[in-house]
């Protein structure tokens, strides 16, 4: 099936409406096109969070697929298990079919606490794929700093004060993390390119093996824009170069969209309230060490992907 | 009344091996064949997977092994294993099952019937690899069976019932079979095992109604409850808990038949008309057996209930069997940290309360694998007084 309009038009969607995210949510547009990208039956994992919590409230559920949410940190290692009960069930011949496996997990549960069962599952080669709904914080518990959380934004525990600027760190780079286990297929993507999101997602359930998708998206309430602009923030990140699109297949490096003209960081920013302080003249040297540090991430990847610089 | 274990003895019977506790249990997990394991090592468990991996290797089983890099993902990869439709095992100690603990409720929770072998070992801090049971005891309240062993021989048994127990339609709980570190899972013994097909025949085929796998008929797993739900549903998790003691019964009696080894809730050993009863578990049974019958020749009425399950604890069955005692001597291989007593022993006395006028001695003994010899086992007889006693510590 192609991935068009026309096309997908005609699914019926994995999840169904009436599911309790916020109106605007990122995250579960990102979740939406995941699933409605796969052509296999699927069998699918979350990590405690926003997505688990909106999705499963008894008696009610929004999947029509096997779903199952375990605890916070081990998405990664319940689908390995589950998967593993695939391999041991087909071997034997007690099930039949063809199955993709697919677990999803927010930033908090994926950079942070389930890091550790993402990597074992990701090294002994299970057959799934993982993907990060990235919204930089941990939106469900009520926006405090995650790994991922962007230098400078404002969270409910790197509140900006007298003395605080909002979160000291630069966020970690997971997706080359991920890069590092060698996996067959690493990507990062962004729900405003609904195409390049589900081409991916199709080319990651093609390949036997751990693949990994981090997905930037956005939270209204976390970043605090207005909810009609959660795909547009996400594009800013992008055009901004912020949050690049690439894949990494069997360690080939692949930049799938460079921008016209790179917009500067303050472009993705100004619209956030939790940079509202960002944009106050004394804090301008803190906009251009974010400005370098997306500048160096950029050049660092245009080299990897045998880009040229600029 | 008291249940007492026929024994039979050794002659003519088949399958006679020696073994230690970790091999025995090995061998049991062998003959099971589960779909799945997930493990992670640590002492002195270490062995049950790393023998059982040995298996896999050379294509005795159809078992997938999953070295996972965890207990949490143990347990966490177990439980999604088991939601998947598998039959789904693990086995751990001490450090190893304080790790799993957030998952061990949320394997209750998601009715899922898994056996875990647990081989009782000390907690940090300090550290230390030998046996007590605090291990285990920090995780008695987590809706899981839990049966203890007094010997290589019990812990196969019991291993091989647990699946049927955990399995049974009315109980689909998860089951801890638990041996006491060192002093049985290394520990050799002549184990009689019982014939490959016997132990497939009776533990059968794994066949739940519901399961990830069955793309066809989804299900949502692991929901969230609010105020409206959650209540009932953690009632409900309760109820195959009261009905597990006759399921035990019923599933230990069935074994008996196989074997000539019959399974209870307890076990006791002149127990019928003793006046000094002593209740502990796991191996230190074994030297409450060699000094009962001493005391028995001096003319002093003493007797012994080993319990078996801890999980559902048999409060009934224990005032039944030693209510009518005098005194009543509770071993506890664990410190409660509560200024009053060890878990058993709490537990005892609630079972007798108002059922019994026997004094009640609490004896804290054994911590991190310190040994209870004959002299001191004997002496815990003697011991009187309100408050918990440690029995064997300087100072």
């Amino acid at each position: 099936m192609a991935i068009n309009l026309k096309e997908l038009s005609k699914k019926t969607v994995p999840l169904s409406p009436g599911h309790r995210a916020c109106a605007g949510c990122g995250s579960i547009i990102t979740i939406k096109l995941v699933l409605m990208a796969a052509e296999d039956p699927i069998v699918c994992v979350s990590a405690t969070g926003c997505m688990e919590v909106v999705t499963t409230i008894y008696p009610y559920t929004a999947w029509r697929v096997p779903f199952m949410h375990n605890a916070f940190e081990n998405a990664a290692a319940t689908l390995s298990g589950i998967e593993t009960a695939y391999r041991s069930l087909l071997g034997q011949g007690k099930i039949s079919g063809k199955i993709k496996f697919i677990a999803f997990g927010g930033d908090g549960g994926t950079y942070d606490i389930g890091l550790q069962s993402l990597s074992g599952a990701m090294e002994r080669g299970h057959d799934m794929l993982y993907v990060c709904y990235d919204n930089e914080a941990y939106m469900n518990t009520g926006i405090q700093r995650s790994s991922s959380t962007p230098f400078c934004a404002a969270t409910s525990t790197s509140p900006v004060g007298k003395a605080s600027r909002g979160k000291k760190q630069y966020p970690k780079d997971l997706t080359k993390i991920m890069v590092a286990h060698r996996l067959p297929y690493v990507a990062q993507a962004s729900p405003h390119n609904w195409q390049d999101l589900m081409a991916k997602t199709r080319k990651a359930l093609s390949i036997e093996g751990p693949k990994f998708m981090n997905v930037i998206s956005s939270c209204h309430r976390g970043w605090r824009v207005p909810m009609t602009d959660s795909l547009e923030v996400c594009r800013l990140a992008v055009e901004s170069c912020y949050w690049p699109l690439f894949e990494v297949e069997d360690g080939a490096w692949k930049l799938n969209y460079r921008p016209r003209q790179k917009l500067p960081i303050t472009e993705w920013i100004k619209g956030q309230k939790r940079f509202a302080h960002l944009l106050k003249p004394e804090n301008q040297p803190m906009v251009a060490r974010m400005q370098e540090e997306v500048d160096r991430r950029w050049g660092e990847l245009l080299q990897l992907c045998g880009e040229k610089a600029g | 009344m008291s249940e007492t274990k026929t024994e039979t003895s050794l002659k003519g019977v088949k399958n006679l091996a020696a073994l230690t506790g970790n091999e025995a249990v090995a061998q049991a997990l062998r003959q099971i064949n589960p779909d799945v394991i997930a493990a992670y090592p640590i002492t002195p468990a270490t062995e049950i997977v790393q023998i059982f991996s040995t298996y896999v290797s050379d294509g005795l089983v159809n078992t997938e092994f999953v070295a996972v890099e965890s207990e949490h993902s143990a347990m966490s990869a177990t439980i999604g294993a088991s939601a998947a439709g598998a039959r789904a095992m693990t086995a751990t100690s001490s450090q190893g099952l304080a790790l799993m603990w957030e998952m061990l409720y949320i394997a209750s929770g998601l009715r899922r019937p898994i056996v875990m072998p647990v081989v009782n070992r000390a907690l940090s801090s300090p550290i230390n690899i030998h046996c007590d049971h605090s291990d285990t005891m920090g995780a008695r309240d987590a809706g899981w069976l839990h049966i203890f062993s007094e010997d290589a021989q019990e812990a196969y048994d019991n291993t091989i019932q647990a699946i049927r127990i955990s399995e049974h339609p009315d109980i689909q709980l998860p089951t801890m079979v638990t041996m006491d570190g060192f002093i049985i899972s290394h520990g050799m013994e002549v184990v009689k095992m019982l014939d490959d097909d016997v132990v497939r025949d009776f533990v059968g085929t794994y066949k739940p109604d519901t399961y990830l796998l069955d793309v066809d008929k989804p299900v949502t797993m692991g929901g969230l409850d609010f105020t409206d739900f959650y209540f009932e549903h953690r009632r409900q998790l309760a109820e195959p808990m009261e009905a597990a003691p006759g399921v035990v019964k019923q599933i230990g009696e069935e074994y008996g038949k196989l074997t000539g080894r019959k399974f209870g809730l307890y076990e006791g050993y002149m127990l019928d008309d003793a006046d000094y009863v002593m209740v502990l578990l796991g191996s230190t049974a074994g030297t409450a057996k060699t000094i009962i019958p001493e005391l028995r020749a001096k003319g002093i009425k003493a007797g012994l209930l080993k319990l078996r399950m801890f999980r559902p604890f048999p409060a009934d069955e224990i005032a039944d069997a030693a209510g009518r005692a005098k005194k009543i001597v509770v071993m506890d291989r664990a410190e409660g940290f509560n200024a009053v007593g060890g878990p058993l022993c709490a537990e005892v006395k609630a079972a007798l309360y108002g059922k019994s006028r026997a004094e009640v001695v609490n004896a804290v003994y054994g911590l991190g694998g310190r040994d209870l010899g004959p002299d001191l086992a004997r002496a815990a007889f003697d011991l009187s007084g309100p408050g918990v006693i440690h029995l064997g510590v300087r100072g």
